[in-house]
């Protein structure tokens, strides 16, 4: 498997765990606060793992990949980038879009020809059981509501899409590097 | 010169920075301890990958292995072979001590909703099975929420994972 596409995941996992964890504090109820910043952390301790095996083979570090790089190298999904808060039809739709296709993704990447990255994408998968029942019970509940299929519809071709989210990315690249940024070389 | 069991002993005193009733050694996430004369190498698993605690729980392991007067190097290992199936009899029963329902096996396939909504997930405090789910969710990647409506106790329960 390339680091290119190593990265792709991992990307798709830092950013889509920073937007999740926009809703720290300020979602519709407790359980839900708690649920995304659980989900949150976990998407990028999964970040964090992928991009410690893409930057072995790229001579790297996971910091460099994950902050050093320009909003416009990041090889995340259109879907993940967006900022959707305070709109919770939508982003629950981009939960269950999310989970739904990174299911896939990972199931296949458990049987990779590499030893390690099988095993690492069977521990994730077993982390990501919870995301996926968290998405399944929220889809449930709002899949009659003409809001959240209207979301679903508008979200679902951004998933495909990698290239074409700098817009929704730059606001939150500057956010997320910032305090990197501010010490260069420190080794925290 | 250190002895492998020695090396257990010392790490069974490693509590896990978040729920520190239990040792690092109760939650199996110790996967191997080699000795080669004064070295140790200690090779461990996190429960979580998101953990933020691993350097923690690294330099802690580390320096009690040198306070035995060994070398110490403690590896992560993000590989599967952790589950909560790893915990030990002696973790399970401390954490149920403790108000954490220890989790329950993990069977062929993963868990459903349907079986954590309506499953015989036991109350800590009471024993009782009439419990229900509140929260997929909870303080840490690792515990769920359930309300025990016998003894009307919240609880955490460790997930299967």
């Amino acid at each position: 498997m390339s680091a290119q596409a190593l990265l792709e995941i991992a990307d798709d996992e830092l950013i889509l765990g920073w937007r999740n964890s926009e809703w720290t504090g300020i979602a519709p109820f407790l359980e839900e606060d708690v649920a995304f910043s659980s989900i949150a952390q976990n998407e990028i301790g999964h970040a964090r793992a992928l991009y410690a095996l893409a930057a072995e083979e790229l001579g790297t570090t996971p910091d460099e990949l994950a902050f050093d790089r320009a909003p416009d190298e990041y090889r995340c999904s259109r879907l993940v980038a967006l900022r959707l808060v305070p709109d919770w039809a939508r982003t629950i739709a981009r939960h269950h879009l999310y989970e739904r296709a990174d299911a896939i993704r990972i199931a296949e990447l458990k049987s990779h020809s590499d030893q390690r990255i099988a095993g690492l994408a069977a521990k994730i998968e077993r982390e990501e059981t919870y995301h996926r029942l968290h998405a399944e019970m929220w889809h449930e509940r709002l899949r009659e509501e003409p809001r959240y299929v209207e979301a679903l519809g508008e979200l679902e071709p951004l998933l495909e899409q990698r290239d074409a989210g700098i817009e929704e990315l730059a606001p939150l690249w500057e956010e997320m590097t910032m305090v990197r940024r501010s010490v260069p070389g420190a080794t925290w | 010169m250190v002895s492998e069991a020695e090396v257990w002993e010392a790490l069974a005193e490693v509590p896990d920075p978040e729920i520190p009733v239990v040792s690092v050694v109760d939650l199996g996430v110790i996967r191997s301890i080699q000795v080669d004369g004064s070295r140790v190498h200690v090779e461990f698993t996190p429960t979580f990958l998101g953990c933020p605690a691993l350097e923690a729980m690294q330099t802690a392991m580390s320096e009690r292995v040198q306070a035995l007067g060994a070398e110490a190097e403690v590896e992560v290992v993000l590989d599967d072979s952790w589950s909560t199936d790893r915990i030990t009899p002696a973790g399970r029963e401390r954490l149920r001590a403790a108000g954490f329902a220890p989790p329950v096996p993990r069977a062929a396939a993963a868990p459903t909703l349907v079986q954590l909504q309506r499953g015989a997930f036991r109350c800590p405090y009471c024993g009782s099975a009439g419990t229900r789910l509140d929260n997929l969710f909870g303080p840490t990647p690792c515990r769920s929420i359930r309300y025990c409506t016998s003894c009307r106790q919240p609880f955490e329960q460790f997930k299967t994972i």
